[in-house]
């Protein structure tokens, strides 16, 4: 086995076991409000995207028309477009024709992955971890629209740390690595629960206005020999 | 209920097409450095809004299990790095903490 195929696999079962439980809260949840097991696995099969399927789902119940969910939908996910122009500039050696499948795998734990992946970005690296990424998401909304009550209630709650466990032990190392990553992921926290407290923006747009303030500000400190430096670390 | 799926294409659109056009435009493009380290500071600025303030109301009906859970991923993360055992162990300890 590569190198490479070894790291995919390493990178690729946090995200597995990260996503099992996020998404069998949501089976659950769209059984519990009443969609069917069609629409459920639509939701995770094609949409792909974590917490717009459950801001949607809470969107139908509240009676809002489907051009209101879309919409929201937009907001809620475009923070995506950012990750991708972050990615965009390490997968240049990638065939264009790859682009249009790699791009419908782009959430936030696999850009945190493949974000402080070293060295180079293959496809097959990216193809299999968004695959695993996928494959979790997928199985575990099936397995929570059919079996969901038999779950200890506890047991499911308890897994909605799983996710930001997993971005927190991403960005650990990167941050012990370098103070202005550190400062700089703290001011974003920050920042996004005021904009939260300030209630001025829409849902998800506290993310998009954190990123583009924070970045923004970082790239100033980014020096020369720092900017050589993280071209190493990003390939 | 009406039928969803009509819905759910839509949405399926509006969340692909944002994730697909920097790819299209932005790949192997002459990116002026400014730009870049722009978009170098992208993660880290994501990854800290997206885990703050979120992860203090992760299991919302007892947000200090969640609290617990996560200080287990901060030490360990620190202290020994990797992955697996961070994300495992904060679900087992958030899971203690509101079993008792």
């Amino acid at each position: 086995m590569s190198r490479d195929m070894q790291l995919a696999i390493k990178s690729a079962i946090p995200i597995f076991i990260g996503y099992i439980p996020a998404a069998v809260a949501f089976g659950i949840l769209s059984r519990g409000s009443g969609i069917s097991f069609l629409e459920c696995f639509c939701f995770s099969a094609i949409v792909f995207a974590g917490a717009s399927q459950f801001i949607a789902l809470n969107l139908v119940l509240t009676g809002m028309g489907p051009g209101g969910i879309i919409l929201t939908t937009l907001l809620v996910n475009f923070r995506h477009f950012l990750m991708s122009a972050s990615l965009s500039t390490r997968i240049t050696k990638i065939a264009r024709r790859y682009h249009f499948l790699l791009a419908f795998g782009i959430t936030d734990e696999v850009f945190s992955v493949l974000s402080f992946k070293r060295g180079e970005l293959s496809k097959g690296f990216i193809l299999f971890l968004e695959l695993s990424a996928y494959s979790a998401w997928v199985s575990g909304t099936v397995a929570g629209y059919i079996l969901g009550s038999f779950l200890p209630e506890a047991l499911i709650s308890s897994m909605g740390i799983a996710l930001y466990a997993l971005l927190l032990a991403i960005l650990l190392p990167e941050m012990k690595k370098s103070t202005r990553s550190l400062v700089l992921a703290i001011s974003a926290g920050l920042l996004n629960t005021a904009l939260i407290k300030l209630d001025l923006l829409p849902d998800g747009w506290t993310i998009i206005v954190c990123i583009l303030i924070i970045a923004t500000v970082g790239s100033f400190f980014l020096t020369g020999e720092e900017s050589k430096d993280m071209e190493v670390a990003h390939g | 209920m009406d039928n969803l799926i009509p819905m759910i294409l839509g949405m399926a659109a509006v969340t692909y097409i944002p994730r697909l056009i920097p790819f299209l435009m932005l790949t192997g493009k002459e990116i002026p450095g400014r730009v870049d380290a722009f978009l170098k500071c992208i993660p880290v600025a994501a990854i800290g809004a997206l885990i703050i303030p979120g992860v203090f109301n992760a299991t919302p009906e007892l947000p200090l299990a969640g609290i617990a859970g996560i200080t287990f991923t901060l030490i360990i993360g620190l202290w020994r790095g990797g992955i697996i055992l961070p994300v495992l162990g904060a679900v087992l300890i958030t899971y203690l903490v509101i079993l008792f």
